[in-house]
């Protein structure tokens, strides 16, 4: 499956980009430096989907006791952090032509900050930890704390900025957006779908090679191991 | 039920009382970063004024994450917890006996002391009066939700600042809706909102903690 997803991601982002920097017209208001949503938004969509997977894999890890889910978990975390980053990254390079400044405390730029947090923070668990299924099944109670919180956050932050400011800024775009435009976004939304498969795919073999290396079919399929 | 709540506030609350330097150093700290805070930006009452309510819960912050250590370390440490684990008393239940100790000794002073700070920043006495009320709704929660952090970082290495790293996001809307009500008097609207959505914060964990910090406390202790 993994060469597959990959394949099929590489396809897609080539597409996406294809239609995203030669096909999609340019904005009427923002000129070219929209272009950068067709990373920016699919790559903010990951970022708070994979967190919901990855609570969701924590969970079902907690409830029925199953390695695989908390190792799923587990590989999971750096490619929503990553999703994180690239979000805000690219927000902020857009964000610089655009209002003229690379970071403002709007709610969604703040919100989506703490998500890295979020991020970092169950990674960093995990890795204090030394017992793997310690480390597991404590992952999996502060991603579901998280998870319960995330909602909470969002909308606190959401009434702190617009209780402080009136809405300067707005990251919602013009409700007609040309097709073209959605078509490339929702190609490279599947583009970074495939890739997040892929790559949360391979650490996990990475993951349970690791973690099984004294058992016998690991010794069998990797003799010199 | 009641009865085992109270014995372990009770024990606790011994305990701290046999310790008192541990009890106050916490408060201390709370009032030395409030009064760093003017020294850093400069004595000008409009802008202290401004930033009182945000400095004052930053600060109540810091002190509830540092004061979480004290929570079941020590218990941990001399085999006092695993007695609690296996006791046939539900686990929440002692749990939540231990929270609101660590509450009396951390949030109520803190809160008590806010008003004094309150004066200090020249708040006027409706601001004052609302910080103290939003910290007393919102310390709680401060208290309930750093219990799951510190259950989890139990007798980990780095487990200080590893705490502060899970927990401190996760104190996000009290310190939104906390500082906002002391905001919201200042700008003449009122405060009734954010502290009834901070009573709902502080029932909502009052509910659920308990039972994350019981299964946090049996993974790391297992």
């Amino acid at each position: 499956m993994i060469p597959w997803c990959a394949a099929a991601a590489i396809a897609l982002c080539a597409a996406g980009l294809y239609v995203g920097f030669f096909v999609a017209p340019t904005d009427a208001t923002q000129g070219e430096s929209y272009r950068i949503i067709f990373i920016h938004v699919p790559a903010a969509w990951m970022s708070m989907f994979l967190y919901l997977v990855l609570a969701f894999w924590a969970g079902v890890g907690l409830a029925l006791n199953t390695r695989l889910s908390a190792m799923m978990a587990s590989a999971i975390a750096p490619t929503g952090a990553v999703m994180t980053f690239v979000a805000l990254w690219s927000g902020a390079l857009w964000g610089r032509p655009t209002w003229g400044t690379y970071w403002v405390w709007d709610a969604r730029l703040t919100s989506e900050l703490i998500l890295l947090f979020l991020y970092f923070g169950f990674m960093a668990l995990q890795a204090a930890i030394d017992d793997p299924r310690r480390a597991d099944k404590a992952g999996a109670v502060l991603a579901l704390v998280g998870v319960v919180n995330v909602p909470i956050i969002y909308f606190s932050v959401k009434w702190w900025n617009t209780l402080h400011q009136g809405a300067s800024v707005s990251l919602t775009k013009a409700p007609t957006m040309a097709a073209t435009m959605l078509a490339g976004m929702i190609l490279m939304a599947l583009a970074f779908w495939m890739y997040a498969v892929a790559v949360t795919l391979v650490r996990v073999r990475a993951i349970i090679l690791e973690r099984e290396r004294r058992s016998d079919w690991i010794k069998e399929l990797a003799p010199g191991a | 039920m009641i009865g085992t709540v109270a014995a372990v506030v009770r024990r606790d609350l011994l305990l701290a009382f046999r310790q008192r330097a541990d009890v106050a150093n916490t408060l201390l700290f709370f009032v030395v970063v409030v009064t760093m805070v003017p020294l850093g930006v400069g004595a000008e009452p409009n802008l202290l004024r401004a930033i009182a309510p945000g400095v004052v819960w930053v600060a109540a912050l810091l002190a509830a994450i540092l004061s979480l250590n004290r929570l079941f370390a020590a218990d941990f440490a001399d085999g006092t917890l695993e007695q609690m684990l296996i006791s046939a008393e539900p686990l929440p239940l002692i749990v939540l006996g231990k929270t609101a100790a660590h509450w009396l000794v951390t949030g109520l002073p803190v809160t008590a002391m806010s008003v004094v700070l309150g004066v200090m920043f020249d708040l006027g006495a409706e601001a004052t009066a609302t910080l103290a009320a939003a910290l007393a709704l919102g310390t709680p929660v401060l208290s309930l939700v750093g219990a799951v952090g510190a259950a989890l970082t139990l007798g980990l290495r780095g487990g200080g600042v590893l705490v502060s790293l899970l927990v401190l996001p996760l104190y996000v809307p009290v310190l939104i809706l906390g500082a906002g009500s002391v905001e919201a008097v200042a700008a003449g609207l009122g405060a009734a909102p954010y502290l009834l959505l901070l009573g709902a914060l502080a029932l909502f964990a009052l509910v659920l903690t308990p039972w994350a910090v019981s299964a946090a406390l049996r993974i790391s202790v297992e």
